[in-house]
């Protein structure tokens, strides 16, 4: 603060007019941003659909019956209930591990919320890829994981945790995570801890007070975590693709397919649009009911 | 104050602590491996996954091609996002919060859309494989990131500061370099730390982007990962969790000095 005074205390001689710069000035220093959003990310988004769909050689009607046909088909129904079957699971998971966690962290102070927040922050700010490997490792066959419960004798012969629908859910939920433990924090953290002491003054009970109290007022935290997490649930594509089964085909994985395996663009276009258009509907509600400042659990 | 509830809470968060950390040490620890598989824990210590990393050729150009990209996107978006922050901050004007969430859309759009569009745009120039390009594309999904810090940042300049120094004649560039820079140097660093890491760890773009010529750590690792589990892959792992953890060492030194502080995360 002292270092600003001294260096506001210090003026040019004054000139007498005050130069009131126009806003719109000011203003133009956002294009170089908008000019990258529109160029690097919008455009070729909307390249991508409008060509795709405008390259298909036939009729509309003939377009609608392939789109018809893709969005009927048995692959894309069954990739549609996996998505939205894992994200729904992986929501809750994590909203049931993470929430305690973020309460912690509002009532804790000293060196447990330093471990607890680099416990969240170093794997959040770890590639995907590390941390998946990483489950990789633990869940195979011979890995540690089935070695502790062989040594236990809680099995008899090593699980199969990977390439399956467990390895997606437990790696997804470690990757995600943190995302919600992040938006919890933040609007746990607005809660007055005065209207829990009012509530125990008045004779109400640590549980009864988390009931009635904390727990409703955390409400809009759990919304907004759930909505986060759920939205870039459906889009996952690394972690299920590398820890999934054959069984564990999610949208992404057969967008991906649809290019990698039969170069089939008009496909990848129409399952890409459908998932874009859910994912942009929730970030609308996620945009109401939240800061959206607070998005990626930034500071 | 060490009721039941409390203890259990303790209890219960120290497990997920372990939980959270556990995979980042393990496969650390499995980097320094002696042994000729990855298992945990190794009957032995030694270097060499470290270096078949480092003393193979086609590890040290996927690292190189990482740092040029990152050092690309990390230039590109913290430039360009100072310049949005600052206008977004300093002016008002309908729709504002609506550009923001326009703006903040790259993170939130599926990485495998963002990534098959950019392909085919990609495709289309004849820039795959450009690192040039694939930085830009990076730098798009980076400048979110920028964009919240530097919000944030820049929330710490009180905007009466640079009225009173233009007030005082000082100049518009003057004011900038003067009253802004100074105090927003710290999150502008952590703001490009951040960027840097994002392009850093970044998969699918430079998967679609990279061709043959800019293949990215991340890319390699992946391709190995669809091949065979490989232990080397546990040291460039253990490579790429060093980074970040020095990142983020480094930003929770610059922190302190990020003007008035708010006290979060």
């Amino acid at each position: 603060m002292q270092a600003m005074t001294s260096m506001v205390a210090t003026p040019e001689p004054v000139s007498g007019t005050t130069s009131s710069a126009p806003r719109d000035r000011t203003l133009l220093l956002m294009l170089p941003s908008l000019a990258m959003l529109i160029f690097l990310f919008l455009v070729p988004l909307a390249l991508f659909f409008v060509h795709t769909f405008m390259e298909f050689d036939g009729t509309t009607a003939e377009f609608i019956e392939q789109a018809r046909d893709l969005l009927l088909s048995q692959a894309y129904l069954t990739a549609l209930g996996t998505t939205n079957w894992i994200s729904l699971i992986v929501t809750a998971t994590v909203l049931l591990i993470g929430y305690p966690i973020a309460y912690y962290l509002t009532t804790a102070a000293g060196i447990g919320v330093s471990v607890v927040v680099l416990s969240i922050v170093l794997p959040y700010f770890t590639s995907i890829i590390v941390r998946t490997f990483s489950w990789m490792v633990l869940l195979g066959e011979h890995g540690l994981v089935n070695d502790v419960l062989l040594a236990m004798g809680l099995t008899k012969a090593p699980l199969s945790l990977m390439y399956n629908r467990l390895g997606v859910l437990i790696g997804m939920s470690y990757v995600l995570l943190p995302y919600m433990v992040l938006t919890l924090y933040a609007a746990m953290r607005s809660i007055d801890p005065l209207l829990l002491r009012a509530a125990a003054g008045l004779g109400a009970g640590g549980f009864y007070t988390f009931r009635r109290v904390y727990f409703p007022l955390s409400l809009p935290g759990v919304l907004s975590g759930a909505l986060i997490v759920y939205i870039l649930s459906i889009g996952f594509f690394i972690t299920p693709a590398l820890m999934g089964g054959q069984h564990d085909i999610m949208i992404a994985m057969l967008i991906d397919r649809a290019l990698e395996v039969a170069v089939d663009w008009p496909s990848a276009a129409l399952m890409s649009a459908t998932l874009l258009l859910v994912t942009l509907a929730l970030y609308a509600i996620y945009y109401r009911i939240t800061d959206i400042r607070r998005l990626i659990g930034a500071r | 104050m060490h009721s039941w509830p409390a203890c259990m809470l303790r209890l219960y968060v120290g497990l997920m602590c372990v939980w959270l950390l556990a995979p980042i040490v393990i496969v650390v620890i499995l980097a320094f491996s002696g042994d000729g598989y990855l298992r945990f824990p190794p009957t032995s210590l030694s270097l060499q996954w470290f270096e078949r990393f480092f003393g193979n050729l086609q590890w040290q150009r996927a690292l190189l091609s990482s740092l040029i990209i990152g050092a690309i996107a990390c230039i590109v978006s913290t430039t360009i996002g100072f310049f949005g922050a600052y206008a977004f901050l300093r002016t008002e004007f309908r729709g504002k919060k609506l550009l923001l969430s326009l703006m903040l859309t790259p993170v939130i759009v599926p990485s495998i859309i963002t990534a098959i569009a950019m392909y085919y745009f990609a495709g289309r120039l004849g820039l795959i494989g450009d690192f040039l390009w694939l930085g830009l594309c990076h730098s798009v999904v980076a400048m979110p990131i920028v964009l919240l810090i530097l919000l944030s940042a820049l929330h710490a300049v009180d905007p009466n500061l640079e009225r009173a120094a233009l007030g005082l004649g000082a100049s518009r560039v003057r004011v900038f370099w003067r009253i802004v820079m100074p105090i927003v140097l710290p999150g502008l660093l952590s703001a490009a730390l951040f960027a840097f890491l994002a392009s850093f760890d970044e998969l699918l773009i430079s998967l679609f982007l990279a061709g043959v010529h800019a293949q990215t750590l991340p890319v390699r690792i992946w391709n190995s990962l669809n091949l065979q589990v490989e232990p080397t892959i546990a040291a460039v792992s253990a490579f790429l969790i060093a980074v970040t953890t020095l990142i983020l060492a480094a930003e929770a030194v610059l922190r302190p000095r990020l003007g008035q502080r708010r006290g979060r995360l």
